[in-house]
């Protein structure tokens, strides 16, 4: 028998019954529909997250005081639940040659008062004028915290760009005063916006040299955490090694009571989140399809017994057990193929219009169109062949005599 | 043409055993009308069957054009269903999605004809068991059972069969009707020497054959020439 006749036969027999075959396909489009979506945000919010952690700037160690326990996550630890880290680090740090930046870091949340009236609550970051080389800020308009700002307790500020639309709205920030926690700063810049890198935004954070803020806003002579900027990413581990036995001696410990972690450590603790969050989303939206193949199963079924004397008539006019055979899973693939190209089309739009509603970055994936293509393929073949036999192994005699 | 050797079918249900025929010796000429008549449950479908090589005997040798066809795979005896035999049932058994003309054409798709080749034999076959051209297009749901096995009887033909079973074609026709048709296959058999082999029940329609062979519980018990055969064939009729 030539494919093509193979061909007609099973499309005639599925055009025979539209709406049983258009329902079976339906439980195709959909568990195609939502493995494709599915694993295009698994793999558009890996993306976006690695972005952002990379825009935070690269080849970054940052030491934090006390100690992450191991599988706790970088996440689960509370930042600054120690007090360990002093100036005394940082010129320790300094020491080091292949760091070429040092960001000590303190942060509070304060209540901030703009000169033209409007209040607000924000995070205000204590830095050095390193931060803005190891955190990769750029600035938008004005000047960035110096050296010298940070010596001289300079009541400066340099604002975030949603934290100066909040205070002062379209007016220029540029010379005016703010007061935070009722002391007076002198805004002297604004962070270029940045969006959200993951769990902190600058846009919403208010930078102050951090000696003001150590003994005049926090009063105390600890930081949150020290940001370091490594030259090269081979060096990274060494430095790491380095910071590691000069931070336990200097603080005069067996162990150490700090933790230090790369941008590599951050990234793959997201990744192998939203990696497991994706494996289980798709497995469940998995399960959809596996409904639908059993769809395709009970239909053949169905088709197949109502089919008994026509197939019974075909063998005897001299259709082999391979040609019935055929026939009956060209049926059932034809049904998991179509289903499968317009889930696809349906996921791909359904991520499309998701991602663009909600803002998220979705990558539609060659590989997950692949995989749900042949997923649903191989559904056809497996849940299409036992009624295929079943047709195949019919006795045309008997057949011939079904009522 | 057909020569059954010693045939014995046995059919086993559980425990409980019966045998269908027993020791069956028959020959079949080329170009012979024979009718095989008996009461049901005689055996005459069981050696349809196996005749018509959709069953296999339990003993015995089935010589087909001299060839031993007990020792044919599964697809090879398709193959020679599909060219050599051709098949007309009492119920027709026409598909019902398929119109006139895609019904006949049926059998030549298992035999991979050329798309061209195809409708010209199906239409000569419809015209060969005259069959109106007008309703061609037709769907088996509009037809009468008069066309219906004409349809039926040009399926048979398409490939050119030397044998043709009818299972008790005109079993579902009215008497004019029946008679009809029996000079369809007797005009077949006449003019293009197909070897006819008729099952039926009735005496009447036996009566159009050659030859009658009789059969009952099994076991043929009388073959014999047709003394006052109706032949309904006239030249001038189409």
């Amino acid at each position: 028998m030539k494919f093509n006749d193979l061909l007609k036969e099973s499309l005639s027999s599925l055009k025979a019954n539209k709406l049983r075959t258009g329902l079976t396909m339906l439980g195709i489009i959909i568990g195609v529909a939502s493995v494709i979506s599915m694993i295009s945000l698994g793999e558009g919010s890996k993306i976006s997250i690695q972005r952002s952690i990379e825009s935070l700037g690269s080849n970054n160690l940052i030491v934090f005081p006390g100690i992450v326990q191991p599988g706790r996550g970088f996440i689960a630890s509370g930042r600054g639940g120690a007090e360990v880290l002093k100036i005394k680090d940082v010129e320790e740090l300094r020491k080091i040659e292949n760091i070429i930046a040092i960001s000590p870091e303190i942060q509070r949340r304060f209540q901030i008062v703009s000169e033209v009236g409007n209040n607000i609550n924000s995070t205000v970051l204590g830095i050095s004028s390193d931060f803005f080389i190891v955190r990769n800020i750029q600035i938008a308009n004005g000047e960035k915290i110096s050296e010298d700002n940070v010596k001289s307790f300079s009541r400066v500020a340099v604002l975030g760009s949603n934290i100066t639309k909040d205070l002062f709205g379209d007016i220029n920030p540029l010379g005016k005063k703010i007061r935070i926690n009722n002391l007076s700063f002198r805004v002297i810049g604004v962070m270029q916006p940045k969006g959200s890198t993951g769990f902190v935004s600058y846009d919403d954070f208010i930078l102050v040299p951090y000696s003001v803020m150590q003994k005049q806003l926090a009063g105390t002579e600890y930081f949150n955490s020290i940001a370091v900027k490594v030259d090269s990413k081979e060096n990274i581990e060494k430095v790491r090694g380095e910071i590691e036995e000069r931070l336990v001696k200097l603080h005069n410990v067996s162990e150490p009571d700090f933790s230090i972690f790369s941008q590599e450590d951050i990234l793959s603790t997201l990744t192998s989140v939203i990696n497991t969050f994706t494996i289980f989303l798709s497995f469940i939206a998995g399960i959809s399809l596996v409904v639908g193949g059993i769809g395709i199963m009970n239909m053949m079924l169905t088709s197949v017994t109502e089919r008994t004397r026509e197939i019974g008539l075909r063998k005897a006019i001299g259709a082999k057990r391979n040609d019935i055979l055929k026939q009956i899973l060209l049926e059932s693939i034809f049904i998991t193929l179509i289903g499968g190209l317009v889930g696809i089309i349906l996921g791909s739009t359904i991520t499309f219009v998701v991602g663009k509603i909600a803002n998220i970055n979705i990558l539609i994936s060659i590989k997950a169109i692949l995989i749900s293509v042949f997923i649903s393929t191989l559904i056809g073949m497996i849940f299409g062949y036992y009624p295929a036999k079943k047709a195949s192994n019919l006795d045309p005699i008997e057949a011939l005599k079904y009522e | 043409m057909i020569e059954l050797k010693n045939i014995t079918k046995v059919y086993k249900t559980g425990e409980v055993e019966t045998t269908a025929l027993k020791n069956i010796n028959l020959k079949i000429e080329r170009s012979e009308f024979v009718a095989i008549m008996g009461p049901s449950g005689s055996g005459k479908s069981t050696l349809m069957h196996i005749i018509g090589l959709l069953d296999r005997p339990t003993s015995g040798e089935y010589f087909l054009e001299g060839i031993n066809v007990n020792r044919l795979s599964d697809n090879e005896l398709a193959n020679l269903r599909n060219k050599k035999i051709g098949f007309v049932f009492q119920a027709f058994y026409l598909l019902p999605r398929k119109n006139v003309l895609e019904n006949v054409i049926l059998p030549t798709i298992y035999s991979g004809l050329d798309q061209e080749l195809r409708e010209k034999k199906a239409k000569k076959a419809l015209k060969d068991s005259a069959f109106p051209e007008n309703f061609i297009y037709h769907y088996p749901n509009q037809l009468s059972g008069g066309m219906m096995q004409r349809v039926a009887i040009a399926r048979a033909l398409v490939n050119d069969p030397e044998i043709i079973l009818a299972d008790e074609p005109t079993g579902n026709l009215d008497t004019k009707t029946g008679e009809v048709i029996m000079h369809t296959l007797q005009k077949l058999n006449l003019e293009k020497g197909i070897t006819i082999v008729l099952i039926t029940h009735e005496e009447y329609i036996a009566q159009h054959a050659e030859k009658i062979i009789k059969i009952r519980d099994g076991e043929i018990i009388a073959e014999e020439k047709v003394k006052n055969r109706k032949i309904l064939y006239y030249n001038n009729e189409i």
